[in-house]
């Protein structure tokens, strides 16, 4: 179960590396992740301790853009698209964080004309 | 289940425990809590407060018929111009039968430029799934779409 929390999660980013001021963009993501309930038993009937995500958060241009608050009801390796309008050059700040002390991050670059 | 149809509140403690259906109740009681419509309605009443959502402006897509539970593909997406006087500030997923209510609460703004989101959801059942969306003027907008579902998640082993 601590295993995600050592190992770096694999994390895939789909944004556009450039864009025209004022474009709406679209950002999607995705983070490995087993996303365990806490409502499943183990073959020995044991509950398994719940390790999921908690919270994913998009920062650019000097605030969050996006964030979700994640429950044991997203599928495993967490998925989401959503948008921004691109505003100056500069990078997509990408974190997530969660049960068992997981955190991980990503940057993608978009230069915006 | 008869035993749950029955208006149980009019037995005694001692009739209920002597009947042996004692067993049977305790066997339904260590099952899984599942978030019922009661407890969707709370989770609702948490997140709107005591303003009514109204129907309309927000789309829930979500496939009527699934096989798998485990990934269940979902958007929501938001009639709005998201300019700074009127904008989504924040969508609420919540459902019917999964063992809580809450499935994802996504945080907004202007700087979205368009309001809508998708991601993959687990649903342990055949049940409702509500969308319900925060704008920047105060209202609450909601959308539902029933889900037939074949195999559920969460709950095998």
């Amino acid at each position: 179960m601590t295993e995600t929390a050592q190992t770096p999660a694999r994390v895939l980013v789909n944004a556009p590396k450039t864009a025209k001021r004022g474009d709406v963009i679209e950002i999607k993501t995705l983070v490995s992740h087993i996303m365990e309930t806490g409502f499943r038993h183990d073959t020995s009937g044991n509950l398994v301790p719940r390790n999921i995500i908690t919270r994913f958060e998009c920062r650019y241009d000097g605030a969050v853009i996006f964030a979700a608050d994640f429950s044991p009801a997203i599928a495993a390796n967490p998925f989401l698209t959503f948008f921004t309008v691109a505003t100056v050059s500069g990078p997509l700040e990408f974190s997530w964080t969660g049960d068992n002390g997981f955190a991980t991050t990503h940057q993608a670059m978009l230069t915006v004309a | 289940m008869s035993i749950m149809d029955a208006p149980r509140f009019t037995f005694s403690r001692r009739a209920v425990l002597a009947s042996g259906c004692a067993l049977t109740v305790t066997a339904l009681t260590l099952r899984p809590a599942s978030a019922t419509p009661e407890t969707m309605r709370a989770a609702i009443r948490q997140i709107v407060g005591d303003a009514e959502p109204k129907k309309g402006r927000v789309h829930l897509e979500i496939p009527p018929l699934v096989e798998n539970g485990n990934t269940v593909s979902c958007s929501v997406s938001v009639d709005s111009p998201m300019t700074q006087a009127d904008h989504v500030k924040a969508i609420h997923i919540v459902n019917e039968k999964n063992p809580q209510p809450n499935v994802i609460s996504v945080a907004l703004g202007p700087r979205a430029g368009r309001a809508r989101f998708s991601t993959r959801i687990r649903l342990a059942d055949t049940q409702k799934v509500i969308a319900i969306a925060q704008l920047s003027d105060g209202s609450f907008w909601s959308d539902s779409a029933d889900v037939v579902i074949t195999l559920g998640a969460c709950l095998e082993e």
